[in-house]
């Protein structure tokens, strides 16, 4: 069992936990995830750790309430418990002293882009960070991103806050005037992703997104998480989650993530049901 | 040849019967749950003996004294002497027996290929039908737990030394219970949220209930032995933390083999196509069946085609059947008699009513505008000549594709070992598709760390992964007798 130790809202439907899992926390790396099942009927999901504290033994998931097992999860308080914990997977990002880096954060992408950011920082590289959001009070982590980041530009879909409009009309603006670009690192959506890869393959700039999948074990067992990188068949759950943008079939994956669609409904009405007429199944 | 054995002196036979009259009885039938009503649940297929039926079967044992049936199991059960033992009706006695050899002994019973094993070897099965030694060995072990009558080996040694077990499969906990038994301090690392591995995701209830599975693992953590799920070696920590930071002084790794293979055909990325292992963990482990009181769903069609034709093709194609396809067609490209599977889970499929397609071989999965799987395109194959395996190699037979419509594909064509252990421990040879080089003695390149079970072998079965795991539990603590300057054990 892992305690929640501190639950902090973000945003609307965004919640900072802070959970009680030593082992993880000790080995964490930016670019990892961990699985997590809430409870005994529980589906396995995977959520990229957003940092972590050895000494206090903690780790960082900052998640966005969408589906059934999130819903499930914000329901969850300080003093709570998280029946499953696994973690630290996947390969971690590789942090090297590229140059010029622009880091891209999506909605709560920019979570997941947090810690690589600042491992990048830390290595010595100038970041030029980008969060996009639908709309004002969906942007976050603006204050720590500008604690590792040169300079931090805010775009939303509505004009609410920042420059009206999307990552990639911040990116092409970039890439035109802060003179070369060494890497991006973009987190977010995957058609957002899809985007930022169409516009910097043009330029040639490398690229590295972070793929969202289906997981059943995330430790390279079951296979779902299979991505076409290049022609070749990889598993996002232990061969990445981070590819090359510029290799990532993003429609083929967009098409699969939606294999499900009808049943995650189904789960979260019921979910909703049971908690309307008090149904809870117990923890 | 003398059919009481070679001359075996009478006052050792408890069977007051000749050998003659014994020789007259047929081989006990178990109870089967029906076929119909049984493709549609998940209960368990087999039903096993009751006691009438097995001591009835223990008296057929010829009680030979040149004992073949033992040479022909992995792990060295006595089996004349269990069988003895059940013919007394001392039933507790004869698990115990069993136990000696075997600490898993309910799991065994319902898993292990006794017709090319044990009962292969029979003497009465060379002119009529043989002992049926694996459902006795299945009735002794749930006659002690429906009766509650496990009491746990008294440990009489007790060592400080601590050793890790990797993974908690048949090799793990074998290897766990052996070492436990001695009085080592053995922890079991296991990187799911529930213990069993294989037994677990990949066997499915229908012939392996869990309930068995939990019961058997009770019993390893009543030796003492403690289980951390949720434990990823070589992510949470790896091979060199657990010796140098946690202080183990030996590792068994047998983490299996976990990673599915895809045959690389046109399609595969289409929604509703799985490997079995998939499949399978999303319905074993996850509890997929009773979607949606559990949060994990499976996609499954009408028509579901299954690719393969080993014991987890069977599975998957099993699992289909009950799930609800009205049609479950399993796709072989040999012929029956080159499938590895079973007979009995091959027979028990066909009595489900699977729709064999052999000496076919898929050649692209369909999809539709959804990018949903719409069919899959095979071709007929023909035997040719025997490839390396001395298996006759299916060669394609031109013009002859066609479509079978199915919504649902699984493929099941073989798993290779997880590579996270591999490429987090420095210094550990590994050999052909992944698998971790080990010797007679199943220790590895690096000393200290032992492994085996399917990260050795590739692939095999649940009762060779429980040899090499009381081999390396003997090889093990030989291993730390000797590093403490008793050369007495060391080999």
């Amino acid at each position: 069992m892992f305690p929640i130790v501190q639950k902090t809202s973000l945003a609307p439907t965004i919640t900072k936990y802070v959970i009680q899992a030593p082992f993880v926390a000790r080995k964490r790396k930016a670019g990892n995830f961990v699985m997590i099942r809430v409870d005994e009927h529980g589906e396995r999901i995977p959520l990229t750790l957003a940092d972590s504290d050895p000494a206090a033994g903690t780790i960082t998931l900052i998640v966005q309430a969408l589906g059934k097992t999130t819903k499930h999860l914000s329901s969850k308080e300080a003093g709570d418990t998280i029946l499953d914990v696994v973690g630290p997977l996947g390969t971690p990002t590789p942090i090297e002293l590229h140059g010029t880096v622009v880091c891209i954060g999506g909605g709560v992408g920019t979570a997941e882009l947090y810690p690589i950011a600042r491992a990048l920082k830390n290595a010595g590289n100038v970041i030029h960070t980008v969060i996009g959001a639908r709309s004002k009070d969906l942007v976050i982590l603006e204050q720590e991103m500008l604690g590792c980041s040169d300079a931090v530009y805010v775009t939303t879909d509505d004009g609410s806050y920042g420059r009206k409009g999307f990552v990639t009309d911040q990116l092409k603006d970039l890439l035109g005037s802060i003179g070369p670009v060494h890497a991006v690192y973009a987190i977010g959506p995957l058609p957002m992703m899809k985007a930022v890869s169409t516009v910097t393959k043009i330029s040639g700039v490398k690229t590295y997104v972070s793929l969202n999948t289906i997981m059943v074990d995330g430790t390279g067992m079951c296979g779902g998480c299979r991505v076409n990188i290049g022609g070749q068949m990889k598993f996002a759950c232990v061969d990445g989650p981070e590819f090359d943008g510029h290799l990532v079939d993003f429609d083929e994956l967009m098409m699969r993530n939606r294999s499900y669609l009808e049943m995650e409904r189904q789960s979260e009405a019921r979910w909703h049901q049971c908690r309307l007429t008090g149904e809870v199944r117990p923890a | 040849m003398s059919l009481d054995g070679g001359g075996t002196p009478r006052m050792t036979r408890l069977n007051s019967m000749k050998p003659s009259e014994r020789m007259k009885i047929p081989r006990q039938q178990p109870l089967e749950q029906d076929a119909t009503e049984r493709s549609t649940n998940f209960l368990e297929v087999s039903l096993g003996f009751d006691t009438d039926r097995s001591v009835i079967e223990a008296s057929r044992c010829l009680e030979c004294k040149e004992t073949q049936c033992t040479d022909g199991c992995p792990v060295g059960i006595d089996i004349k002497s269990f069988i003895q033992l059940v013919l007394q009706k001392d039933y507790v006695g004869a698990v115990n027996k069993i136990r000696e050899a075997n600490y898993l002994p309910a799991i065994c019973g319902r898993v292990c290929p006794q017709e090319s094993q044990c009962e292969s070897l029979c003497v009465l099965g060379k002119k009529l039908t043989p002992v049926a030694i694996g459902k006795l060995e299945r009735f002794v072990a749930d006659y002690e737990m429906k009766n509650n009558l496990f009491q746990s080996p008294h440990i009489q040694d007790h060592h400080k030394e601590m050793v890790a077990i990797v993974g908690s499969g048949p090799a793990g906990l074998t290897c766990a219970a052996e070492l436990a038994k001695i009085g080592y301090q053995v922890t079991i690392f296991e990187a799911l949220h529930a213990v069993g591995g294989v037994l677990r995701y990949g066997i499915p209830e229908f012939r392996l209930p869990k309930e068995i599975l939990d019961l058997e693992t009770e019993r390893i953590r009543a030796l003492g032995v403690q289980i951390y799920t949720n434990f990823v070696v070589g992510r949470t920590a790896t091979v060199g933390e657990l010796f140098d930071e946690w202080g183990f002084s030996a590792m068994f790794l047998a983490t299996g083999a976990g990673t599915p293979t895809f045959m690389g055909i046109p399609g595969e990325s289409l929604s509703g196509v799985y490997s079995a292992n998939e499949f399978l963990t999303r319905v074993n482990l996850m509890g997929a069946y009773k979607f949606p009181e559990y949060d994990t769903p499976v996609r499954l069609g009408k028509h579901v085609a299954v690719i393969g034709g080993g014991n987890t093709a069977m599975d998957a194609v099993r699992t289909s059947r009950r799930l609800g396809a009205e049609k479950a067609y399993l796709i072989y490209r040999r012929s029956k008699e080159e499938m590895p599977a079973r007979e009995e889970e091959i027979h028990h499929a066909e009595e489900e009513g699977i729709e064999f397609l052999l000496l076919t071989n898929p050649v692209r999965i369909l999809g539709d505008e959804r990018n949903c799987v719409s069919g899959i395109e095979c071709q007929k194959m023909e035997l040719g000549e025997p490839d390396d395996t001395g298996r006759r190699k299916p060669v394609p037979v031109k013009g002859s594709e066609f479509v079978l419509e199915v919504e649902t594909v699984i493929e099941a064509i073989g798993q290779k070992p997880n590579p996270i252990i591999q490429s987090t421990t420095p210094g550990l040879d590994t050999g052909k598709r992944g698998t971790v080089s080990v010797n007679e003695k199943q220790a590895t390149s690096r000393p200290g760390v032992f492994a085996g079970g399917d990260l050795a072998r590739g692939g095999a079965t649940v009762i060779l992964a429980m040899r090499d795991g009381k081999t390396a539990a003997s090889e093990i603590a030989g291993y730390l007798r000797s590093r403490n300057g008793d050369s007495s054990g060391a080999k």
